[in-house]
């Protein structure tokens, strides 16, 4: 079928002015110019952006899932790093 | 990327002016006046009837991306369809309940979709034109048309760019997207010199400030399709000879078959409701 040797492209929507990019899916398209009109058309039809990023998929540097072990799994037990764990004194205000 | 188009609540409450829906049998309600009604219908057809068309696309387009593009595109385009219908009368009756001869659009639009590249020259000849159109009758004297314009300016400014888009692409692409390109212009080449087509009706709401004139933009129309064309490296076709009369209601005889397969259902179940 036409269309499968289009490469692929990452979706960001900014949802409104302030907000980060958010990672929505992807499309395929020939180039980056379609890619960003591909993107409007599938992805922002109910007013969910104001601004739309678009990067090739395979630019993108992923982790490697037989590093998950390694890379996130000694977070696990560190609670200490959550601010949640401290307890405030009642003397500190403005925090 | 351009803007979004935005609501604009004066727009739908204008296109809700029109009569109760299902009151297939009532006088077409709303415009008055004989030549702005007459107006309202032929900008409001050319929509309906170039939705329907790319709604033919959905599910069929060479791409799941393209086919949501085509579909975008034809929604807009009923959607200005219904509120310049709306103003007209009643869109509903005017759209479900009326014969082929008393359909007004210009003859471009209800050409068949041929392949992709028939579609997109298709949608850049229009496109190009109703975005010109648009921009100036958004200054019309008539306030309806006015607003109708106003929300619809963005919409097929979008249309226009991504019908050059593919353009080029295509023209500019393989050998074979290039032959169906052309080919496609070469279709449509002949139902051109309608648009800019004044005849009575037009020329009357001209003087009155509330049609724009086409023939003020043909030589930017005509640059900007040009300009679009050598990008594509495509050579425009030789010019042929002009089809027109669809806003008299002449038609070729797809029309008919597409009025069919759009009115079939409210005409053989005239009480339903959705």
């Amino acid at each position: 079928m036409p269309g499968h040797d289009w490469p692929l492209w990452e979706v960001f929507v900014r949802a409104k002015g302030g907000l980060s990019h958010r990672h929505v899916g992807s499309v395929h398209a020939p180039d980056s110019e379609l890619a960003l009109r591909h993107a409007r058309d599938t992805y922002t039809r109910r007013l969910e952006g104001v601004s739309l990023w678009v990067v090739r998929s395979t630019d993108i540097i992923a982790s490697d899932p037989d590093q998950a072990g390694e890379l996130f799994e000694p977070a696990e037990d560190k609670i200490y790093r959550h601010p949640t764990f401290y307890d405030i004194p009642d003397e500190v205000k403005h925090i | 990327m351009p803007s979004l188009p935005t609501i604009e609540k004066d727009v739908e409450k204008t296109a809700k002016r029109a009569a109760d829906h299902g009151a297939f049998d009532a006088p077409a309600a709303g415009e008055h006046d004989p030549a702005i009604a007459d107006y309202c219908q032929r900008l409001g057809d050319d929509g309906l009837v170039l939705g329907q068309r790319l709604g033919e696309w959905c599910g069929h387009a060479p791409a799941l991306e393209v086919d949501l593009s085509l579909a975008n595109i034809a929604l807009d385009l009923i959607g200005q369809g219904t509120n310049f219908l709306g103003l007209a009368g009643d869109a509903d009756q005017l759209a479900f309940h009326r014969d082929v001869l008393d359909w007004k659009n210009c003859w471009l639009v209800e050409q068949p979709n041929g392949d992709f590249g028939q579609t997109i020259a298709r949608q850049l000849l229009f496109s190009t034109w109703q975005h010109m159109l648009y921009q100036r009758l958004v200054a019309s004297s008539h306030e309806g048309i006015a607003a109708i314009a106003a929300k619809g300016v963005k919409e097929v400014a979008y249309h226009r760019e991504l019908a050059a888009d593919w353009t080029v692409r295509l023209g500019d692409g393989t050998e074979e997207s290039a032959r169906r390109m052309a080919e496609g212009l070469d279709w449509c080449w002949r139902f051109v010199p309608e648009l800019f087509e004044v005849d009575e009706v037009t020329a009357e709401l001209i003087e009155r400030g509330i049609a724009a004139d086409p023939r003020q933009f043909e030589d930017e129309y005509r640059s900007a399709i040009a300009a679009v064309l050598a990008e594509a490296k495509l050579e425009a076709p030789a010019d042929q000879r002009p089809i027109l009369g669809g806003r008299r209601g002449h038609h070729s005889e797809h029309l008919g078959h597409l009025l069919a397969v759009m009115q079939h259902l409210p005409r053989t179940y005239p009480d339903a409701i959705w």
